[in-house]
C-alpha cells in the first residue's frame, strides 16, 4: 500500500509541472494568442532557476528567476505577434528553437551539477496520517499552489469583469476594440503572464522535480502542456486533472521501469508522448467538443482600425 | 515618433532584403555575445564566416552539411506553402535513417551496388510513414499536426535508441550503443576523391529544380499554394484540402527521410544515438530564411551550414560551447520574422498628436 501512496504523491508532483505551464498557456490562449514557445521558455527558465539556486541557495529566488526569464521571453514573443503581426506559429517556434539553443549554451557550466537534498515538506497535522498523509500531504508547497492557482483562474475568468474582458478579446478582438478596450496591451499582459507561469513550471522542474543539470531537461513537457489546453478544451479544472493524468502516465512508466518489467525502457519512455497523440486524436475527433470553448480568434492576427 | 504604415503593395525589395537585414542583426547580437564571453569578436566572426569558405576542403565540408538541410527544407517549403505545419522533420529524418540503416545492415560482402537505391528508397518510405501518421490523424481525427509531428520526434529518437541499445547493437562493438559499421558497398558514392561530398548534393540540386517546377509550373503545385494562402478560395474552386494535406506531409516526410538515409549511409556509416543532429529543426529555419523558395533555400542552407561548422570551430578554437549554433539559428529566425514586417509596412515619422488615440 505504501508504494501506491508514494506513486500518487509522485503523480501529483509530476502533474504540477504540467499544470502550472498549461494554466499559463490557457490564459494567453483565452486572449487569442497561441505561444508555441512554451518549450523554449521552460528550458531557459529551468536553467535560470537552477543557476540561481546554485549561486544563492534559495529556491524561492530561483522560482523568481525562472518567472522572470519566462516573462521576458514571452514579452519578446508578444511584441512580435501582437504589434508586428508576425505569424504566431512561426514566432513561437522561433522562441522554442532559440530557447533550446540558449539553454544549452548557458547551461553548459551546470550540466551534471546536483542541487543538495531538500528537507521534506509536510502539512502540519495532516502529513502524519498513514497512507493518506504520504499520498497527499507531504508535497512541496508548489503542488498546493498549482491547485490554488486553478481555483483562482476559474474565479478570475468566469467571475470577474477583467476575466470577461479577457475572454471577449479571445472571442472577438474587433468587438472588444470597438468597445474601447486596449486589445493589444491586454493580450500582451496575458502572454507575459503565460510566460511567467511557464517559467515557474520550468524552474520547479529543475529545482525540485529533477534537481540535476541536464541539457534539454524539459524534454517535451512544454509541448505536452500546449496539448493539454486543447484536451481540456480551455477549461482550467480539466487542465489540472489532465496534468495529473499525464503526471500519472509518466510516473507509472518510471514505476514499471523500476520494477524491472520485461519491456525495453525506451518503449516505456514513449508512453507520455504516445498518450498525448492518442488523447489528442480522441478529443479532436469531435469538432463540436473542441469548438464549444475554443477562443474564436485563436491564432489569428488582429489589426486595430481595419 | 516612428510609426508603421501599411504599404499599398508588398515590397519586393524587402522580401529579399529582410533575411539579409536579419543576418546583420544576428551578427551584431553575436558580436555582443562574443564580447560578453570575453572573446575577440573578430576571431569569432572569422570562425563562423571565413573558416568555412577559406579552402576547397572547407567548402566541401560546407556542402556536406548544407545538403541534408536543403533537402529537408525543400520538403518543408512545400508543406508550409500549403499551410500545413510539419515541425517534426527531425523525427522523419531519424526514422528515414533507421529504415535506411536497416536495409544497409542486410548487406554482406556479396551484395551488389543495387543496395544503394534500396537504401535511399527505404529512407524515403520511412520518412513518409512517420509523416503519414500525422496526416492520417489530421485527416481522420482532426488532430493538430503541429503537436503530432512534434511528439513523434521524441518517439523516433526512442525507437532509434531502442534499436542501437538492443537488437541492432554490434556484438563486437565493446557494448557501445551502435550498429556495426555498414559494408563498404552501402557507402553512398562520392563525387570527388578526398572530400566527403556524395551524390546527395546532386539529389539536392535536382530537388531544387523539381520543387521549382512543381510549385510554380504545375497545376498540382498551384492548387497546394491556393489552399495555403486562401483556404476558402481553394474550397470554392473545388481543390481538395485533404489531398493537399497528404501531399504536403508525404513530400516533406519523404524528403526528410531521404536526408536521413543519405546521412546514415554517407558521412556517418552506422546507426548511433547521435544520428539526430537537429537538422530537422534547423531546416525549418532554412525554409523560412530561404523564403520558402527553392533558390533561396540553397543560400540559406549554406548559411545554416556555416553556423554548424562555425559552432564546432568555436568549441575547438575559442572554447565556447557548441550550442552557440543553436543560439544563432534561433536568433536568425526571430530577427527574420521581425524584419519581415518591412515587407508589408514602411516605417514613417509622424508627430504624435496626429496619431494620439490610434492605438
Amino acid at each position: 500500500m505504501e508504494q501506491y501512496a508514494l506513486l500518487i504523491a509522485a503523480t501529483l508532483n509530476a502533474g504540477t509541472v504540467l499544470a502550472i505551464a498549461a494554466l499559463g498557456l490557457l490564459i494567453n490562449e483565452r486572449s487569442g494568442i497561441v505561444n508555441l514557445g512554451a518549450e523554449g521558455m521552460m528550458l531557459c527558465a529551468a536553467i535560470a532557476g537552477f543557476a540561481t539556486v546554485v549561486h544563492t541557495g534559495n529556491d524561492w529566488v530561483g522560482f523568481g528567476a525562472g518567472m522572470l526569464a519566462g516573462g521576458v521571453l514571452a514579452a519578446m514573443f508578444g511584441y512580435l505577434v501582437i504589434w508586428l503581426n508576425t505569424n504566431q506559429f512561426a514566432t513561437g517556434l522561433a522562441l522554442t528553437l532559440f530557447g533550446a539553443g540558449f539553454s544549452a549554451f548557458a547551461g553548459v557550466k551546470y550540466v551534471q551539477e546536483k542541487l543538495p537534498e531538500r528537507s521534506s515538506f509536510s502539512v502540519p497535522g495532516l502529513g502524519d496520517i498513514p497512507l493518506l498523509g504520504t499520498a497527499l500531504f507531504k508535497q512541496h508547497p508548489m503542488v498546493y499552489f498549482a491547485m490554488a492557482l486553478t481555483a483562482f483562474i476559474i474565479w478570475f475568468l468566469f467571475k470577474t469583469r477583467s476575466g470577461l474582458v479577457l475572454r471577449s478579446i479571445g472571442e472577438s478582438p474587433e468587438a472588444a476594440h470597438s468597445l474601447g478596450y486596449p486589445v493589444r496591451r491586454i493580450r500582451l499582459a496575458a502572454v507575459v503572464v503565460g510566460g511567467m507561469l511557464c517559467g515557474l513550471a520550468g524552474a520547479y522542474l529543475s529545482i525540485i522535480y529533477t534537481p540535476l543539470g541536464v541539457e534539454g531537461m524539459v524534454s517535451g513537457k512544454g509541448w505536452i502542456a500546449l496539448a493539454l489546453t486543447t484536451f481540456a478544451t480551455w477549461r482550467p479544472l480539466r487542465v489540472l486533472f489532465g496534468a495529473y493524468l499525464f503526471g500519472g502516465v509518466t510516473m507509472l512508466q518510471f514505476h514499471l521501469q523500476g520494477q524491472g518489467v520485461e519491456i525495453p525502457s525506451q518503449f516505456l519512455s514513449m508512453t507520455p508522448y504516445i498518450a498525448t497523440i492518442v488523447v489528442l486524436a480522441l478529443i479532436s475527433r469531435n469538432p463540436a467538443l473542441i469548438r464549444i470553448n475554443m477562443p474564436a480568434s485563436i491564432g489569428k492576427p488582429f489589426y486595430p482600425g481595419s | 515618433m516612428l510609426k508603421l504604415e501599411a504599404r499599398p503593395q508588398a515590397s519586393k525589395f524587402w522580401a529579399i532584403g529582410s533575411p539579409l537585414l536579419a543576418l546583420v542583426f544576428t551578427v551584431v547580437i553575436g558580436i555582443a555575445i562574443f564580447m560578453l564571453m570575453d572573446k575577440d569578436p573578430i576571431k569569432g566572426l572569422l570562425v563562423f564566416f571565413w573558416e568555412p569558405i577559406k579552402s576547397g576542403y572547407a567548402l566541401s565540408e560546407l556542402a556536406v552539411k548544407a545538403t541534408p538541410l536543403a533537402i529537408i527544407a525543400l520538403g518543408l517549403a512545400v508543406c508550409f506553402r500549403s499551410n500545413v505545419w510539419n515541425i517534426g522533420a527531425e523525427g522523419q529524418f531519424v526514422i528515414g535513417a533507421v529504415t535506411a540503416g536497416g536495409v544497409a545492415l542486410l548487406a554482406d560482402s556479396t551484395t551488389g551496388p543495387w543496395i544503394i537505391p534500396a537504401i535511399l528508397l527505404a529512407g524515403v518510405l520511412g520518412g513518409m510513414l512517420w509523416a503519414g501518421i500525422a496526416a492520417l490523424l489530421r485527416d481522420r481525427f482532426n488532430a493538430n499536426e503541429i503537436l503530432v509531428t512534434l511528439m513523434l520526434v521524441y518517439v523516433a529518437d526512442l525507437v532509434l535508441s531502442y534499436l542501437v541499445y538492443g537488437p541492432w547493437k554490434d556484438p563486437n562493438g565493446f557494448n557501445f550503443p551502435q550498429t556495426k559499421t555498414f559494408e563498404k558497398v552501402t557507402q553512398i558514392p562520392r563525387l570527388f576523391a578526398g572530400t566527403r561530398i556524395n551524390i546527395g548534393l546532386v539529389i539536392a540540386l535536382f530537388g531544387v529544380a523539381g520543387m521549382w517546377i512543381y510549385m510554380f509550373r504545375t497545376y498540382g503545385g498551384f492548387q497546394l499554394q491556393v489552399g495555403g494562402l486562401a483556404p476558402a478560395a481553394a474550397r470554392y474552386a473545388g481543390f481538395s484540402s485533404r489531398r493537399a494535406l497528404w501531399t504536403a506531409l508525404l513530400v516533406s516526410g519523404g524528403a526528410a527521410g531521404l536526408a536521413g538515409a543519405l546521412e546514415v549511409a554517407g558521412p556517418i556509416g552506422q546507426l548511433t544515438p547521435y544520428v539526430p543532429a537537429g537538422y530537422g529543426f534547423a531546416a525549418i529555419i532554412v525554409a523560412f530564411v530561404g523564403r520558402l523558395n527553392p533558390i533561396g533555400i540553397v543560400f540559406s542552407a549554406i548559411l545554416m551550414s556555416m553556423f554548424y561548422i562555425g559552432g564546432e570551430l568555436a568549441q575547438s578554437r575559442l572554447g565556447l560551447p557548441k550550442s552557440l549554433t543553436g543560439v544563432f539559428q534561433g536568433l536568425l529566425l526571430f530577427t527574420l520574422l521581425a524584419c519581415d514586417t518591412l515587407i508589408a509596412y514602411r516605417v514613417v515619422w509622424k508627430s504624435s498628436n496626429v496619431t494620439s488615440g490610434a492605438k
